[in-house]
């Protein structure tokens, strides 16, 4: 979920530049150039899966994955996701510079956080446990995603009440999906690249 | 699908040095998104149209990109004007449309309009490659511009998987609908595509070990600020100490 450019007050920019840079910054530290390459192609697969819409319904949805790429990525999500950003803003014009940082933090963020969370019991051997925490991982970091995107507005203007509350109505049913799509996703790689779960981010020097 | 739309062209504007182009967005940007006077706005919104138009890029491409964006606008001018507390300007039904609500939608959408017309006349003119040599050229950190290219360059490679992929599924029958299998065919096609740019990681990672990689990118093209540089510099620096007069003098 993107915030457009010109909607969001000053600090609340500011602030998303600050924390999307500490992030950013942690990310590049942990991220060796030896695994520049396997950073860059991953995140070009996140940014063409988030291409892929899914049917809900009537409606439908792009996907956001920024669960499964807290997964793969650790702390380097924060730098695969400002550049999957980035790329939008140029190629579709989709958010720009200003709000490049409070952007990023809110998909990022909610990424790491389910890796922290999650990390640990995706990767058990036994499946049930894995496989509820793969649920809940992009379950959880959807919905704080749009915990995220409601708070910017919200510190913005507090007549964005019901925007605020509308967005988070609105990623309930995408929650669901990116659950079941994390789900599946962690259960295929379970079975096909075990080592990807693993996590590129210890892996190395 | 994935292009460049405006990278190319013959225009005053593309020939100028992108680390001019890059200083002037961002500067532009910032000043646009923390302003709030219609005073300052309106001029800046006017500077924006006139820089695409210098561009001289076709129109009804730039008119088409800002429709697609100005669709979550519309969905803030449906909200705004009666989510927001102040004087009422008119009543459809029991809906009361408040006058705050209206200035603060059309603020939102001339920022929105302005910084977005900034961002197609200065930096959707310049090639992708370009622009990640322009910013080594002004100090960004080093792996951010590297990610930044190598994203770039496999997002096209990655795409082109994801279409053999969906084309293969489509060949046997997918149709997708709101159910369980659906869901799960398209997570093993985000999973296949991860494992396919896993190993591809891998290969890449190898060709350029064998072919000498030591942390460095080089680049060929050499950057130099012309006449023409200076001036637009100038021209939009002195147009930006205008916006920010405008701006703030009303505030103190």
């Amino acid at each position: 979920m993107h915030i457009s450019e010109g909607v969001l007050s000053a600090p609340v920019l500011v602030a998303g530049v600050a924390m999307a840079a500490a992030g950013v910054s942690v990310g590049l530290k942990k991220m060796d150039y030896e695994r520049i390459p396997q950073v860059a192609v991953l995140s070009s697969a996140f940014f063409v899966a988030s291409l892929i819409h899914v049917p809900i319904g009537p409606s439908n949805a792009h996907l956001i994955l920024n669960g499964i790429n807290g997964l793969l990525l650790g702390w380097l999500c924060f730098p695969s996701i400002l550049v999957a950003l980035a790329l939008q803003a140029l190629l579709f014009q989709f958010g720009g510079i200003t709000v490049l940082g409070i952007n990023t933090v809110n998909m990022a963020l909610p990424g790491l956080i389910c890796y922290y969370l999650f990390s640990r019991l995706v990767n058990r051997e036994r499946g049930f446990i894995s496989l509820g925490a793969a649920f809940a991982c992009g379950l959880v970091a959807v919905f704080l995603s749009g915990i995220l995107v409601a708070l910017s507005l919200l510190f913005t203007e507090e007549s964005f009440m019901s925007v605020a509350k509308l967005i988070v109505l609105a990623h309930l049913p995408v929650m669901i999906i990116e659950g079941i799509i994390t789900l599946f996703c962690v259960a295929f790689l379970k079975r096909v690249k075990p080592e990807l779960l693993g996590g590129i981010h210890e892996k190395g020097s | 699908m994935i292009e460049e739309h405006f990278s190319t062209g013959e225009s005053f504007v593309h020939g100028l040095d992108p680390r001019i182009k890059i200083i002037v967005a961002i500067l532009f940007s910032v000043v646009v998104a923390v302003s709030s006077s219609f005073l300052a706005l309106i001029p800046a919104l006017v500077v924006s149209v006139l820089l695409v138009a210098l561009t001289r890029l076709s129109t009804r491409k730039v008119f088409y990109r800002l429709l697609l964006v100005n669709g979550l606008i519309l969905f803030l001018w449906l909200l705004l004007p009666f989510t927001f507390k102040g004087e009422t300007l008119f009543t459809i039904g029991p809906l009361a449309g408040t006058k705050e609500g209206i200035w603060y939608a059309s603020r939102i959408t001339i920022k929105c309009n302005t910084i977005l017309l900034t961002m197609i006349a200065l930096l959707a003119t310049i090639p992708i490659f370009t622009l990640g040599h322009a910013m080594d050229k002004l100090y960004f950190p080093d792996k951010i511009i590297h990610l930044f290219l190598f994203t770039y360059r496999y997002i096209h490679v990655i795409f082109q998987e994801y279409h053999r992929l969906i084309n293969a599924m489509r060949i046997r029958g997918f149709i997708p609908h709101t159910n369980l299998h659906t869901y799960r065919s398209y997570a093993y096609l985000v999973g296949m595509l991860l494992v396919k740019s896993y190993d591809r990681a891998e290969r890449v990672h190898r060709a350029m070990l064998c072919r000498g990689f030591d942390r460095k990118y080089y680049t060929l093209s050499r950057f130099s600020i012309k006449i023409g540089d200076i001036v637009y510099l100038s021209l939009m620096l002195a147009a930006i100490l205008g916006l920010v007069v405008l701006q703030w003098r009303l505030i103190i």
